[in-house]
């Protein structure tokens, strides 16, 4: 694996839209997929385009059916796009079969060969390249290193643990040197604690290789934890390409600030708009929000606010944004308070307890909502 | 791995014991009445002296066996030299299943994967399809296949009509006749069992297969083919016994020249003029060399299973 260099990968989420063109190991450009024939069509992907960088770690996130295996299946080969092309390291991909493509994937049931040993099961795709038996037998023997399981290169796969096949999936399909690799879920049959730990391992793995790796999953807390960037689709669109910070902290959507963690929505009329700074109206409050995207004054709009990034105080001024606390919800590290606001809007207001003495506000008394400075969000629709 | 139901605790697994002969009672009179006894007699059968019009005479006697080896002369009394005639029979019986169960797989595997990459909803159809002519009598399905291949018959006329061939070819009492009547016959048995491990076969291997490299070919040979083995050696089994032993097909479309086994028997215990020492003796020759191939089969597939399969 140490034949691609390393050193490319750590100052990536500076610049995260702006994945450089001409180093794009995978460009999708305006790719639409449609499956079935006229009267029972069904569109998996309309035009989505995006860009993965060379040595990324890049994730696409999306509930099932948002059209994410649709686009590795694509990438991979095993469909062919509708519409638009697909691009790698700058290659049209049109008409290329599966095994002339440069990928390789993991599969979400690691769809290892049963009849094979373990050994046999890594080497293939060297064999099928015509790579020398020697030369294969070392890389094989380097590959079982590399997933720590060097005394099970003679065992069948039907007598590994699931965990165990997932690492032989993973060895399998990194044994020729993809250039990118693709990823199918590969986590979801395993066990809350091994996913974790794999989740850790997969990370390293792509920084020691310097793979390209495109990883499908559903599992928000999978995506923040490993990727560079995140792409989150819903409906075969994409909503939002950008770091886990980014898509945290500044969600473009409602869809995406919904899917990615738990926020607040208010439903707001914008005042003023200044560059990407916008003053919105809620009752007799204002807030300073930031904007997700082109908004004019006098529009209505819809502001998201992480519950961490909420305090309670009590209520002081005219305009301050008030409502009543109806219930304290203790989680260990948090407690989370429920307040209705005087429209009948549910907050949600988390602190930790470590920091948070004693609130001493009672439930059912009124509170004052005070908003962090950037916390608040006006999302495009 | 079948545990079996009486792996349960003392008290309960104690009375369903004394339950369960009563309970296996039908299977053991359909396998005793039905299995052991009809070859049971055969076998007694070939130990048997021969009696002129049919039957047998209660006389032991290695006659049956001694006669399908050795050439004694007309009167039996000349020095015995090995008598080829059945033997080549027999090679000749099993050289024809071969090769019919052969072409059977070879149209029959393309036939069943195509039928298990349909749509869930066409698969019946088209099973339906390859099972229908068996809803008719195998004897009537080989006299029109007979009158079909004759000289003179539809096949020749259409092939002459169109061009194809300037006189009638042969098809009738040759080694193609045969093998034609056998593959009609059989072919569904090759089928089925195919298409249920086609079926069941996960198709992501397929992709994983070409995702690392390999053609189509490769994948066939590499992963589909030895993950659908199973079907493969059942349909191959289903075809050759049945083949090894058929007399209808060699019968009707071979003629006096392509003599199989099975004519072989038939003829023994037909009319007066059979040997039925001999015909149970041939029999159980046969039966001997079936349950060899059977139970080579049963020991790949104890192997394949001890490998987790």
């Amino acid at each position: 694996m140490p034949e691609t260099d390393v050193n490319v990968s750590a100052a990536r989420s500076d610049s995260p839209d702006a994945a450089p063109q001409s180093r794009a190991a995978v460009a999708i450009k305006a790719v639409r997929k449609v499956f079935g024939l006229p009267p029972a069509q069904v569109t998996a992907l309309s035009s989505v385009s995006f860009d993965i960088a060379d040595n990324e770690f890049f994730t696409l996130l999306g509930p099932s059916g948002c059209g994410k295996t649709t686009l590795l299946r694509l990438i991979a080969g095993f469909e062919q796009p509708t519409d638009g092309e697909i691009l790698l390291f700058g290659e049209h991909l049109e008409g290329l079969p599966p095994n002339k493509r440069p990928v390789n994937t993991v599969f979400q049931q690691y769809a290892l060969f049963p009849h094979m040993s373990i050994r046999d099961n890594i080497g293939f795709g060297l064999k099928m390249l015509g790579v020398d038996k020697s030369e294969i037998a070392q890389r094989t023997k380097r590959m079982l290193e590399l997933i720590q399981m060097e005394s099970f290169g003679d065992r069948r796969p039907s007598q590994l643990s699931g965990g165990q096949q997932q690492r032989v999936a993973l060895a399998r399909a990194l044994a020729p040197s993809p250039k990118v690799l693709l990823l199918d879920e590969p986590l979801s049959a395993l066990d809350l604690k091994l996913r974790q730990a794999m989740r850790v391992e997969l990370k390293q793995l792509q920084q020691e290789t310097g793979i390209t790796f495109v990883f499908v999953t559903h599992d928000q807390e999978e995506a923040l934890t490993m990727s560079d960037r995140i792409a989150v689709m819903s409906a075969g669109e994409l909503q939002q390409v950008g770091s886990a910070k980014d898509i945290y902290e500044a969600p473009r959507n409602r869809f995406v600030a919904d899917f990615i963690g738990e926020t607040n929505f208010l439903d707001v009329t914008v005042e003023e708009v200044s560059g990407s700074q916008a003053l919105c109206r809620f009752g007799p409050a204002r807030l300073t929000c930031s904007t997700a995207g082109p908004t004019t004054a006098g529009s209505a709009g819809h502001v998201s606010i992480r519950p961490e990034r909420l305090s309670l105080t009590r209520p002081s001024n005219d305009d301050d944004l008030v409502g009543t606390l109806e219930r304290l919800i203790y989680l260990g590290t948090d407690t989370q308070h429920l307040v209705r606001l005087d429209d009948g809007t549910e907050i949600t207001v988390r602190a930790q307890n470590a920091h948070d003495s004693s609130l001493d506000i009672a439930v059912g008394e009124k509170a004052a909502l005070k908003i962090d400075t950037g916390a608040a969000r006006l999302l495009v629709d | 791995m079948a545990g079996g139901p009486a792996a349960g605790g003392g008290a309960s697994s104690s009375t369903f014991a004394g339950i369960r002969h009563w309970l296996l009672l039908p299977s053991w009179l359909v396998i005793g009445f039905f299995l052991l006894l009809p070859v049971l007699l055969m076998l007694v059968y070939s130990f048997l002296t021969k009696d002129f019009r049919g039957g047998v005479i209660w006389e032991f006697s290695l006659a049956a066996y001694d006669q399908f080896i050795f050439d004694r002369g007309l009167f039996g009394d000349e020095p015995p030299t090995i008598e080829w005639i059945y033997i080549q029979i027999f090679w000749r019986s099993i050289w024809q299943a071969l090769l019919a169960t052969i072409l059977c797989l070879v149209i029959g595997f393309p036939t069943a994967y195509f039928i298990a990459t349909r749509p869930q909803n066409t698969r019946m159809l088209w099973l339906f399809l390859i099972t229908v002519p068996y809803w008719v009598n195998l004897l009537i399905r080989t006299v029109s296949m007979k009158f079909l291949i004759r000289d003179n018959g539809p096949l020749n006329e259409w092939f002459l009509a169109a061009g194809l061939l300037d006189s009638p070819i042969r098809m009738i009492n040759t080694d193609f006749a045969v093998q034609l009547g056998l593959f009609y016959s059989y072919l569904p048995f090759m089928v089925l069992p195919i298409y249920a491990s086609v079926e069941r076969y996960n198709f992501a291997l397929s992709e994983a297969a070409a995702d690392l490299y390999a053609d189509r070919w490769t994948a066939l040979r590499l992963v589909v083919i030895p993950a659908v083995s199973p079907g493969i050696i059942a349909g191959c089994i289903l075809v050759f016994v049945p083949s090894l032993g058929a007399f209808l097909a060699p019968d009707l479309l071979g003629g006096a020249k392509n003599f199989m086994i099975g004519s072989l028997i038939e003829e023994q215990f037909k009319g007066n003029a059979g040997n039925w020492p001999f015909g149970a003796a041939a029999s159980m020759i046969l039966l001997t060399m079936v349950l060899i191939v059977l139970m080579i089969y049963a020991r790949q597939q104890a192997r394949g299973e001890r490998e987790g399969r």
